[in-house]
């Protein structure tokens, strides 16, 4: 099983990154982009074959270390 | 008096800081990450800058799952000093020794120079050697120091004097011009500049000494 985990900064948490794509985008003429926020996403390969006990265990790895919860969301996807 | 400095892969202020402690009378330790327990009769840990892990994930991520973490968390926990400076101040935010975390400078850009910073916190052993409300220059040289906090932590900080150094002019978008945050019980500290860097006149300023040399007085009187 794979597991898909997206990272983003928390709402309300300034995105400087993102801020600087908006103003690269603007400068392309793409003027419609009101916002960007930018995250991560990262791929895992499981042994687990039993998708709730997946979900928890990613959802510890995030805990731990692929999120840092002070700034930082994340979402698990099983695919 | 016993100094412990970490090596983890990618840190290069780890020989400065052992200089720094070595040059004010302290024994110095070097320690590598794999290691499982830090060295009998330490009396301060510090956590160098760099680069470890390459800054991979984020800033002090990997650093603070390191096996030698686990002692070092042990240590501040039975009361033992940390001395983190810029990618240590990262490793102590990401390991949950000290709140907060260092985000992306606001203008995006590594800022590598000498700042005013205004020492702020009362009653700590490694500022000591200033007078409350000294302007003290030291450099810095960094991506992700940019601190950030929620509210209450914030406010927290505050109301317990824990804000240990602000920038006189914020050059990074950090929350309340932090630049160096304590712990609970005072003797973990964490912060962006770098006073191993200035230690001697020839280095373009001595502001750092007076720290180091703080410290080490306190720990040699304990």
């Amino acid at each position: 099983m794979k597991a898909r985990v997206h990272v983003m900064l928390k709402e309300g948490v300034l995105d400087p990154q993102g801020e600087a794509v908006r103003h690269a985008l603007c400068t392309l003429g793409f003027s419609g982009v009101t916002g960007v926020r930018q995250g991560k996403v990262i791929e895992l390969d499981l042994t687990q074959t039993d998708r709730a006990k997946a979900q928890a265990e990613v959802a510890q790895m995030c805990e731990k270390l692929l999120a840092n919860t002070v700034i930082e969301s994340y979402r698990v996807e099983l695919i | 008096m016993r100094a412990a400095v970490i090596t983890f892969p990618g840190s290069n202020c780890d020989r400065d800081l052992a200089c720094a402690f070595a040059a004010l009378g302290a024994e110095v330790v070097r320690v590598w990450h794999k290691d499982t327990a830090l060295p009998a009769g330490i009396d301060i840990v510090g956590i160098p800058g760099g680069f470890s892990y390459g800054d991979y994930l984020r800033c002090g991520a990997i650093a603070a799952q390191a096996p030698i973490m686990r002692a070092v968390a042990g240590f501040a926990a039975g009361g033992g000093y940390v001395l983190g400076i810029c990618n240590g101040f990262q490793v102590l935010t990401e390991s949950g020794l000290l709140p907060g975390a260092l985000m992306r400078n606001a203008g995006l850009k590594f800022i590598c120079r000498s700042v005013d910073l205004r020492v702020e916190a009362h009653d700590c052993a490694f500022l000591a050697g200033w007078d409350h409300g000294a302007i003290v220059s030291l450099p810095i040289a960094h991506h992700d120091g940019n601190y950030t906090a929620d509210d209450a932590t914030l406010a927290r900080l505050r109301a317990e004097d824990r804000v240990a150094l602000r920038y006189v002019s914020n050059p990074n978008g950090s929350c309340d011009d932090i630049a160096g945050v304590l712990s609970e019980n005072r003797r973990v500290l964490g912060m962006m500049p770098h006073p191993e860097r200035a230690i001697d006149p020839a280095q373009g300023g001595a502001d750092g000494r007076a720290l180091f040399a703080a410290v080490c007085e306190s720990l040699l009187s304990v």
